[in-house]
């Protein structure tokens, strides 16, 4: 100290600054701006420790989803119809692309697509969370795969996912059946929990009613990546459950068979098995492509489907529902004879009309059929007779029974959107239109027109209800759920919805009909004739346009679409019938001519497929089965086959 | 020459300690920010890291033994050489980064801007050594000093390195106080730096406005300029009281920090030592700091106090901007962590000058 005293004992005014007091001050400065920083460090480090833990470990670590391998659909003998295939799609991660402008040119260029900026900023505008990754392009073909692959290094934050794809292997056979998937939908999210936006869900068929055995369990995993989003190793993993498979009972030959007989003609056709209920074959046409759906489709795919006329989209087997024509003269038959106002003995006279109020009622056949009876009222199919008997039985018997038999009644089927069709009655006019019944009303209804409409399914459960002897069965197409390995987890029995009290004589009546009908001479369904086994069946024609008094129009004169619907409904062999089928052809005209060869092919490939037992090789000329010396309960007596064939 | 033995008696091994302990903390933080993963080859970064540091360590030794007053015989000749290594930079420089920042001599790579800071303290210390008059140094007396400032400064700033720029700015700012500046004038040019301030802002660089910019607010633009800023905040938050653990911190491993091996070498220590760590790397930098300022107080010549000040304004200025910066509380200027930071030039020169504080602080004895 002593050596600077001079500065002090100087006796200026203007002293000369000393060191020391200036050291002082910058201490203190120092050591306020050191007690700063501790400050600030003990603020980020112990105070907001949590906060930035979670940071960096959002920086790092990545919840990547593996979505669940969607179970696999096969056919009754474990032939796949519907599996699933590698897909890839390019993500990107904007926060981990340093130079978003240069990537997202680069991506474009290699993508060959130009709306990568525009993906970015609708994701952006959606509220996208930071660090999830953005899905820029789905469904990469292999180019734009190789691509992205031989520049990654180039792409920052861009990677490549595999995705599960649906794969339909067949398109669109079965395609209403099947369903189709799509992208997770946001009022799906609200009310199916478990969601995530971009997960698969079954949207239509059986995809949708199965989804939560197909769907299986998505798994997870924690990638820790660097600062370019480079993937550097697995922190964690929980292993995603694949979903159940399902067994179908759809037989795809059988199913391709029918889908080749329909053609590209519309219509339907549902093959079941009466013994059990269960779908053997189902047909809608016009069909799509469920594929196109699983690669994502396009607005203007979807309006072209939602808006094409010929509606694509709807199952006609369910959701169609048509006049049945004629086919329900089985119904009014079994009515009226269980009823007793018709005995197999009855007879009306047909002239080829009938005159009922202040109105002519034509026959299909204008020269008349003469004097008939129930049976061969059923064979040539004759409208005045059944005129006859709708008058005697009354419309709301023959409601009572149809219902019975499962018109006016969903069929209970695991599909969505099943329409119940139309079996009026009395009281059914009244809550519609508060009208009376009109007794002429009952004529219209008993050939199948007017209100009655019923779907494809319907018919073909009322023509197993008569095969099997009158049980209701609930229609099924999942016969087992089974696990990867191939375990059944669990089987579908056959549901017996209810039994229909029917006389069996009255059965037999109805059955012996229906085999001359294909069978038969006069039969309208020859059609449908298989050599080696006796097809039941009776054909149908449903007006499009309601008659107008007497003027039809030559039928191949009309425009297509008003034309008539051709209905055949079958069941075969006569004794223990195995197939029940109902077919609609719409516009198709006459059903013996549209819908008759088109049961027959399908009927042909069942018996391919399974033989009857003891059925033998086709023998030529008819009748062979009749030939054999079996239960002929339910089939007519081979003399009265020969008699008509005169 | 025979070694007085009170050379001997009377070295600072404190400060001597601390230097290496601050250098072998570097060490480790180098080794952290580098580490690829025990099956990768250590970095040659760790190795020349050592190597420096054994450099450093001989040159602090050195210079420890050396006589500080002869070193204001060497002031201009050292300073006019830094000056024209600083002028081979701007015409024969390196370039990494956008900046000519380095001089390639074969072996090393030497960074001239390094030297400068300790050119500018000698000479600075060589003209302030001369009692004041009274009332403090004059404005037109301080004319000298900011010719001497200004031409380093303008050269550092050209290549362009704002940080060392600073740093000699300041570092003159503190010596010119300490060394008796007029109070008068002192308030005046606090006065116009306010004022320049603004127009110093005009003669920016681009990516330095918008370091400034995302400084005063770094979530307007999370991933351009405010990055560094962010990301760095993190992994000093992350680590928590005791930190993630040696070679455990993500931040760096997965290159989430920028520089960090030098300007964001703090962050990367104290993810993997946590508060704790942080803690005693501070107090290793306030007791050199403090003992920097000791022996500015206890010096036997004005030379000796003025030089170990700005030898410790040195180690202070940059200390305060570097963990300022990573911390988030200043803007973000690429300025060394002094002995912790990787580099030669850096390590070496620093050393080299808690070598002469050493020697400063040994010959009070003497006379």
């Amino acid at each position: 100290m002593a050596r600077w005293r001079y500065h002090k004992s100087s006796k200026q005014t203007r002293a000369i600054p000393r060191i020391e007091p200036r050291i002082a001050i910058l201490s203190v400065l120092i050591a306020s701006a050191l007690a700063v920083l501790t400050v600030r460090l003990y603020y980020l480090q112990i105070i907001r420790h949590k906060e930035f833990v979670e940071l960096a470990d959002r920086n790092r670590i990545r919840i990547h989803r593996l979505p669940a391998l969607r179970g696999l659909v096969f056919d009754v003998h474990h032939r796949p119809l519907v599996d699933t295939r590698p897909s890839f799609d390019a993500e990107m991660v904007p926060e981990d692309v340093r130079n978003t402008k240069q990537t997202v040119a680069r991506l474009e260029n290699f993508l060959g697509e130009d709306n990568v900026a525009a993906k970015l900023t609708q994701a952006e505008d959606e509220g996208r969370p930071p660090f999830d990754p953005v899905t820029v392009e789905e469904h990469l073909d292999w180019q734009q795969v190789v691509a992205l692959e031989t520049h990654q290094l180039q792409l920052p934050g861009v990677s490549l996912e595999v995705m599960p794809q649906r794969h339909y292997i067949y398109g669109p056979l079965a395609a209403h059946l099947l369903g189709y998937v799509g992208e997770v939908a946001e009022g799906d999210l609200r009310h199916a929990g478990n969601y995530r936006m971009g997960d698969e869900i079954g949207k239509f068929g059986l995809e949708r009613v199965f989804e939560s055995q197909l769907r299986g369990q998505a798994g997870g995993q924690e990638i820790e990546v660097d600062s370019v989003g480079r993937r550097l190793k697995l922190l964690r993993e929980i292993p995603e459950v694949p979903g159940q498979s399902v067994v179908l009972s759809l037989d795809l030959d059988l199913q391709q068979a029918a889908e080749r007989a329909m053609g590209n003609r519309s219509g339907a056709l549902v093959a079941i098995d009466p013994n059990t209920g269960f779908i053997l074959a189902m047909v809608s046409h016009p069909t799509f492509d469920p594929n196109i759906f699983a690669n994502g489709i396009t607005s203007a795919q979807w309006r072209g489907l939602t808006t094409d006329p010929a509606h694509p989209l709807t199952d006609r087997v369910i959701q169609g529902t048509y006049p049945p024509g004629s086919t329900f003269k089985l119904i009014d038959a079994i009515a009226a004879l269980e009823d007793h106002t018709l005995t197999p003995e009855t007879t009306y006279f047909c002239p080829g009309g009938l005159y009922y109020g202040n109105r002519e009622y034509h026959c299909w056949r204008k020269q008349g059929h003469g004097t008939i009876s129930v049976h061969r009222a059923i064979v040539s199919s004759c409208d005045v007779f059944f005129y006859q008997v709708g008058i005697h039985l009354g419309i709301d018997r023959l409601a009572q029974w149809a219902r019975m038999l499962g018109l006016g009644e969903k069929s209970g089927i695991d599909l969505d959107n099943e329409r119940a069709g139309v079996m009026p009655s009395s009281l059914w006019k009244e809550k519609r239109f508060h009208q009376r019944w009109y007794p002429a009303e009952t004529l219209s209804v008993a050939i199948g027109q007017g209100y009655v409409a019923a779907t494809p399914l319907q018919m073909a459960m009322v023509a197993a209800e008569i095969a099997n002897g009158g049980t209701r069965y609930k229609p099924q197409f999942v016969k087992e759920e089974e696990a990867l390995d191939g375990s059944v987890i669990k089987r579908f029995p056959p549901i017996v919805e209810r039994r229909i009290p029917l006389d069996p004589a009255v059965l037999d009546i109805v059955r012996s009909a229906m085999c001359d009908v294909v069978n038969g001479a006069g039969g309208t369904g020859h059609a449908a004739h298989l050599d080696n086994i006796t097809v039941c069946g009776k054909t149908g024609t449903s007006q499009v346009v309601k008659e107008a008094g007497n003027g039809r129009i030559p039928e191949d004169k009309e425009p297509l679409k008003y034309r008539d619907h051709g209905w055949f409904v079958a069941y075969a062999p006569s004794e223990h019938p195995q197939i029940a089928v109902a077919c609609v052809i719409e516009h198709g005209g006459h059903g013996g001519s549209s819908a008759g060869p088109v049961v027959h092919d399908v009927m042909q490939k069942f018996f391919e497929l399974y033989p009857p037992p003891g059925s033998k090789p086709a023998v030529p000329g008819n009748g062979a089965p009749q030939a054999a010396p079996s239960p002929a309960h339910e089939s007519p007596p081979g003399g009265s086959i020969a008699r008509r064939e005169d | 020459m025979a070694l007085d033995r009170r050379l001997v008696y009377h070295f600072d091994w404190t400060l001597f300690i601390m230097t290496l302990g601050l250098a072998g903390l570097g060490l480790l933080s180098v080794l952290s920010a580098s580490w690829g993963g025990p099956k990768h080859a250590l970095d040659p970064l760790v190795v020349r890291q050592l190597l420096w540091i054994g450099v450093g360590t001989a040159m602090m030794t050195a210079a420890a033994f050396f006589d500080y007053r002869a070193l204001a015989s060497y002031a201009y000749p050292f300073y006019v050489l830094t000056v024209g290594l600083l002028t081979v930079v701007m015409v024969a420089g390196h370039v990494t980064g956008g900046s000519r920042r380095w001089l390639n001599l074969g072996v090393l790579r030497l960074e001239p801007s390094e030297l400068a800071k300790l050119a500018l303290v000698l000479v600075m210390v060589r003209y302030l050594r001369e009692e004041p008059p009274r009332g403090g140094w004059s404005f037109r007396q301080m004319i000298i000093p900011a010719v001497l400032v200004g031409v380093p400064l303008a050269l550092v700033l050209k290549q362009p390195d704002l940080g060392t720029g600073i740093i000699l700015a300041l570092v003159t700012a503190t010596l010119v106080f300490a060394g008796g500046l007029n109070g008068r004038v002192l308030v005046v040019a606090m006065l116009a730096a306010a004022l320049a301030a603004p127009v110093g802002w005009h003669y920016l660089k681009p990516y330095q406005k918008q370091r400034l910019v995302s400084f005063l607010n770094p979530q307007s633009d999370p991933l351009g300029a405010g990055y560094h800023i962010i990301q760095s905040e993190i992994a000093i938050g992350a680590g928590g009281a005791w930190g993630k653990g040696f070679l455990k911190g993500t931040q760096a491993r997965l290159n989430f920090l920028p520089e960090q091996t030098t300007d964001f070498i703090f962050s990367v220590f104290a993810e993997e030592f946590g508060f704790a760590g942080s803690i005693l790397l501070m107090a290793l930098y306030a007791g050199v700091i403090a003992r920097g300022i000791w022996i500015a107080r206890h010096a036997r010549d004005r030379f000796g106090q003025l030089l170990a000040l700005g030898l410790t304004a040195i180690v202070f200025w940059q200390v305060a901007i570097n963990i300022g910066m990573a911390s988030g509380v200043l803007p973000v200027v690429g300025i060394p962590l002094p002995l912790v930071s990787y580099g030669g030039s850096s390590l070496i020169a620093m050393m080299a000058a808690m070598g002469v504080m050493i020697s400063i602080n040994t010959r009070r004895y003497l006379f």
